[in-house]
């Protein structure tokens, strides 16, 4: 297996907000605030709390990973098929807070998760992308 | 998160079929008959999975005497490819609801 092939998907936004890391983390972790600007859902931050996201296309299964108050979030995201994990990142900045949002998915240690699957997504793409290659 | 997304995701992310699939863009056009041998499932289940790859716009059948050809159209696959731009999208209109929602928020 070449690195290649296992290589994990990522998307990563970041932005530099002007409020202290406790008013985001509010944000971020109580029901009634992460509807206002994600979706709905019971998501409480204890690790290994279950929880969806609700919204009118569907709804996200997730799992609380990790909790470090004011510091890091992370839960994974199970949609459409595709797990993937979802880390907040928060880091003082002068008088305002670094955010972060990494989402990684297909990564090999996850391939697990499709029970002996010969063909793991990554490889998949992988695949996939030279054959889009040649036909364009 | 489009309709379309969702039933490319569903109807990949079965190993078999994707196995089926993936064969069909590396080999080319294949028969059922063909593809059963290498599938290590009964001709049924390949036919079965055939039929949803065809409703998910991922292959094309080709009906030639009693045989049927199948080939990949892996052009359907483009907003699947492009998951992580989608994904990004997704996010930096999260990010700005979320600093509207800041702005609103007391303290």
């Amino acid at each position: 297996m070449t690195e290649t092939a296992t290589e994990t998907r990522t998307v990563t936004v970041e932005r530099e907000i002007a409020y202290p890391p406790e008013k985001i983390w509010r944000a971020l972790t109580q029901p009634h605030l992460i509807e206002e600007w994600l979706m709905k859902s019971d998501f409480a931050p204890v690790t290994g709390h279950r929880f969806d996201f609700r919204a009118d296309w569907g709804s996200v299964a997730c799992e609380v990973l990790e909790v470090e108050p004011n510091r890091t979030l992370a839960y994974s995201w199970g949609a459409m098929g595709l797990e993937s994990v979802v880390t907040w990142t928060l880091t003082p900045s002068g008088a305002g807070t670094h955010l972060r949002m990494e989402q990684t998915g297909f990564r090999a240690d996850q391939q697990q998760a499709y029970h002996g699957a010969k063909f793991g997504w990554s490889k998949f793409f992988a695949n996939l992308e030279q054959v889009l290659g040649r036909t364009e | 998160m489009s309709l379309t997304h969702e039933m490319l995701f569903k109807t990949l992310a079965d190993p078999t079929r994707r196995a089926i699939f993936e064969r069909l863009c590396r080999q080319g056009e294949q028969t059922v008959a063909a593809l059963t041998a290498q599938a290590g499932v009964s001709q049924p289940a390949v036919s079965k999975h055939l039929g949803a790859l065809k409703q998910a716009g991922l292959v094309l059948d080709r009906h030639e005497g009693r045989q049927t050809h199948y080939s990949a159209q892996p052009r359907a696959l483009t907003p699947l490819i492009d998951w992580t731009g989608q994904m990004t999208s997704f996010w930096e209109s999260r990010f700005d609801d979320l600093e509207n929602l800041l702005k609103r928020m007391d303290q």
